[in-house]
């Protein structure tokens, strides 16, 4: 009922080529996007945007980046927080040492590099497949964590090694309030977002999924492997790179190499599995399912035990939060193992159907 | 009908957080990790603060008629849900201070802090260039910080060697944690290494430390004289075990005040016989405030943890750094109005102004603790006194006078340090004038 297609027509191939193809589905997105850009500023406490809408935002682009390479590619990386790293270290280094470098030009040369450094770290892909090539990428992530920690260039010569930026702004506008940080997290996140969508819509984006499906035949059909996979890689990492220099710029704006250890990896490969791989919406749903529950499990737990006159401790509560967590990530992936994307799917087609299902 | 559920208790949640607004309290924001790579440390440190201010909250009813809350938030020593932690918390009515307990998320929070307006109490860890309180107005690294740390230690080597010039020609080994943590004494040891000519051998263990052969055989090949341990949680057992392992005598070897606590030494027991550390406090249940805490907080059935944990060096610590924490703010109150809620930026004019002095610490629990304690505009530390320790096999004990940290040495590498942050930011030093604000 809610997605009844009758009366639509295409009459030309731009219309039948659109991203969201159905009426009701654009209207949808261009409302939601307009409820973040609007609404959602007028209504929000400055802790929602610094503690959770942020690094929701954040996390979601590092998401999407794994997810073009690890979803639409078949490359599974754990070296997502490698090259987040990158990205943070280098538009640092930009923005530090470059005088009047503008943020923008900062981020995308932080993304740049982190892309040269995940096609570097992609060669092994073109050799070796699947669980071979997790642990091949692990080593971006090892050889990361020594570069930040010990060469002391990458670090602007900080003592202890942990760095910050401060005085961001764009175009003359400050970057320090939560409103315009989440403001500017969100643009960039409507941008990439956008182009991730087009990109993987595109013959590119044809060859990585023909290259995931199989790539023998893929070769046989003429996709050139080499190509297909370096440029996943490379769209991928710079994706997660800009990520990463928002999450030291915008959210943390002082880190250190651990802010982007192996555990970031870890969790970045969760949100795409549990959100849905090859799939740009499910980058969203698994940045939610990882960042944000955690932290609405941390609080919950303890007022529940406050509702229903249990007073829980805090030592019960703190490992409680992993306990739970780490159930219904086991309970997500038995009851829908293709994530919760899958789920939003089946939802909209029971919509289609509803109320006369058949 | 479970989404329903989920959106139903969402939403309670959202008003139990909402009654919070109406108390009027001064509310103490306890960042602490009990889980992770090292929750047996920050364990008894989270447990000593909680059990101060219960104690506080029994005995006194408060601070002078003000009645406290806390609320203790998780952290798992990870920066970002520090961060969380502290967005979460700082806007609570009455907050008084942050302590994040842990050195990076320090960090993160001091670019933070002074937009909020919250003091943070980094006692015996942090930055140690934020000593500068001109230059660091929200920073308070109380009783020390890793320079002092270091700088205590090479003057109780020398001293053992019968003078400084004994170092000449010694070589000395740092273990450290591979993270800001354990890289923050480096440049005082080197520069100390160029006054008395010792050599500074720089071992890094790679977090959490569990995995240190390849640094133990580099110990074994170069046997250094002195070997320095800058560890925290698990590395330091793992780093003593290796020690025996290795052959290295114990006694040799000196940890940070991070170093020296019973979960450090537990597990080796009579293998660490002999291993020094640094102490900022003294441990066991003798002083008055941890009977105090037994009587008032343990007795009842309200302990944090268990009982025969109260009175351990971290668990001290925890104690000292609440104990502190509140001691600001009474400063702060006797200034802005006895009986009041302050604000942030009073409890920093009372952090600013501690003067705890002997017969102050004897009346508050705390005779032979720790070491009197005097803060002002220009020094957020107070005191740089610390003692060495030595593990006995089952026990800690004090086995040193306390030593001061050398200010001449000191004074110029923070004034430095400090001058490049503050260039570094774009910002200028504060005013003389306010200090009074």
């Amino acid at each position: 009922m809610f997605y009844r297609e009758n009366g639509q027509f295409k009459t030309t191939y731009r219309a039948d080529q659109q991203i969201f193809p159905i009426a009701q589905d654009r209207w949808a997105v261009l409302l939601l996007i307009a409820a973040a850009f609007i609404v959602v500023p007028m209504l929000s406490s400055g802790y929602m945007f610094r503690a959770i809408l942020i690094p929701f935002l954040i996390m979601s682009l590092a998401a999407l980046g794994v997810n073009i390479l690890v979803g639409y590619c078949g490359q599974i990386s754990l070296g997502s927080g490698a090259f987040m790293a990158v990205g943070a270290y280098a538009a640092f280094n930009f923005f530090v040492r470059v005088p009047g470098m503008p943020l923008l030009l900062a981020l995308i040369l932080g993304g740049l590099c982190a892309s040269a450094f995940g096609i570097l770290f992609g060669l092994p892909s073109l050799r070796v497949k699947g669980l071979y090539l997790a642990v091949a990428t692990l080593a971006a992530q090892f050889f990361s964590d020594w570069m930040f920690l010990r060469i002391k260039w990458f670090t602007n010569d900080a003592p202890s090694g942990s760095v910050s930026v401060a005085g961001l702004q764009v175009f003359g506008i400050p970057i320090e309030s939560p409103t315009s940080k989440y403001l500017f997290c969100l643009t960039i996140l409507v941008v990439l977002a956008l182009l991730a969508k087009n990109l993987v819509r595109s013959a590119v984006g044809r060859e990585w999924m023909a290259i995931r499906d199989m790539d023998v035949a893929a070769a046989v059909i003429g996709i050139r492997p080499m190509y297909a996979k370096l440029s996943a890689f490379a769209v991928s990492s710079f994706i997660i790179g800009v990520a990463g220099a928002l999450w030291g710029f915008v959210y943390l704006s002082a880190w250190e190499p651990a802010a982007f250890s192996v555990d970031l990896s870890f969790k970045l490969l969760f949100m795409v599995i549990i959100g849905g791989m090859g799939s740009i919406m499910g980058s969203f749903f698994g940045a939610a399912f990882i960042v944000i529950l955690p932290i609405f499990l941390n609080q919950f737990l303890p007022f529940l035990g406050r509702a229903v006159g249990v007073p829980i401790s805090t030592v019960v509560t703190s490992h409680a939060e992993l306990i739970v967590f780490g159930s219904l990530i086991v309970w997500f992936l038995i009851v829908e193992p293709h994530g919760l994307a899958k789920l939003w799917s089946i939802g909209k087609q029971k919509l289609r159907l509803w109320p006369f299902p058949h | 009908m479970k989404i329903r559920n989920v959106v139903l208790a969402g939403l309670l949640a959202a008003i139990g957080v909402g009654a919070y607004a109406q108390a009027k309290e001064q509310f103490f924001p306890l960042l602490s990790y009990r889980t992770g790579a090292y929750a047996p440390n920050g364990t008894p440190w989270a447990n000593g603060k909680q059990d101060y201010l219960k104690m506080v909250i029994a005995r006194d009813g408060g601070i002078n008629g003000v009645k406290l809350t806390y609320e203790e938030c998780e952290t798992g020593y990870a920066t970002d849900r520090g961060v969380e932690c502290y967005e979460r918390l700082k806007s609570r009515p009455g907050v008084a201070l942050f302590d994040p307990q842990s050195t990076g998320i320090t960090f993160a929070l001091t670019e933070k802090a002074p937009v909020d307006k919250v003091p943070l109490v980094t006692l015996g860890y942090g930055l140690a260039v934020s000593q500068d309180g001109m230059a660091f107005k929200w920073n308070f690294p109380l009783q020390g910080s890793y320079w002092t740390g270091a700088d205590i230690l090479i003057q109780h080597i020398g001293k053992s060697l019968g003078g400084l010039d004994k170092l000449k020609g010694k070589k000395i080994t740092l273990v450290y944690h591979d993270s800001p943590f354990g890289k923050e004494p480096i440049p005082l040891l080197q520069e100390r290494a160029k006054m008395h000519g010792f050599e500074l051998q720089l071992l890094p263990v790679t977090a959490p430390g569990v995995d240190q052969k390849a640094t133990w055989l580099q110990v074994r090949q170069s046997k250094p004289d002195y070997v320095l341990l800058w560890g925290w949680g698990v590395m330091n057992s793992t780093s003593l075990k290796e020690a025996q392992a290795t052959g290295y005598p114990r006694d040799k070897m000196y940890g940070v005040w991070w170093a020296g606590a019973e979960p450090d030494v537990k597990d080796v027991g009579e293998g660490a016989k002999g291993y020094h550390a640094l102490a900022l406090n003294t441990s066991g249940q003798q002083p008055k405030v941890m009977q105090d805490i037994l009587k008032y907080v343990h007795a009842k059935g309200q302990g944090t943890g268990p009982k025969d944990e109260v009175g351990q060096v971290l668990y001290t610590r925890g104690v000292i750094i609440q104990m502190l924490s509140i001691e600001a703010v009474r400063k702060a109150q006797e200034r802005f109005g006895k009986g009041k809620v302050m604000t942030g930026e009073q409890v920093r004019w009372g952090l600013e102004n501690l003067a705890l002095d002997q017969k102050k610490l004897d009346a508050l629990g705390f005779a032979g603790v720790m070491r009197p304690l005097s803060t002002s505009c220009a020094d957020h530390m107070g005191s740089t006194a610390a003692r060495i320790e030595t593990w006995d096999g089952k026990k800690w004990d004090i086995s040193s006078d306390y030593l001061e940290a050398d200010e001449q040495i000191l004074k110029p590498m923070i004034k430095a340090g400090a001058d490049k942050y503050l260039a570094d930011k774009k910002m200028t030093r504060r005013d003389v004038k306010d200090c009074q604000s």
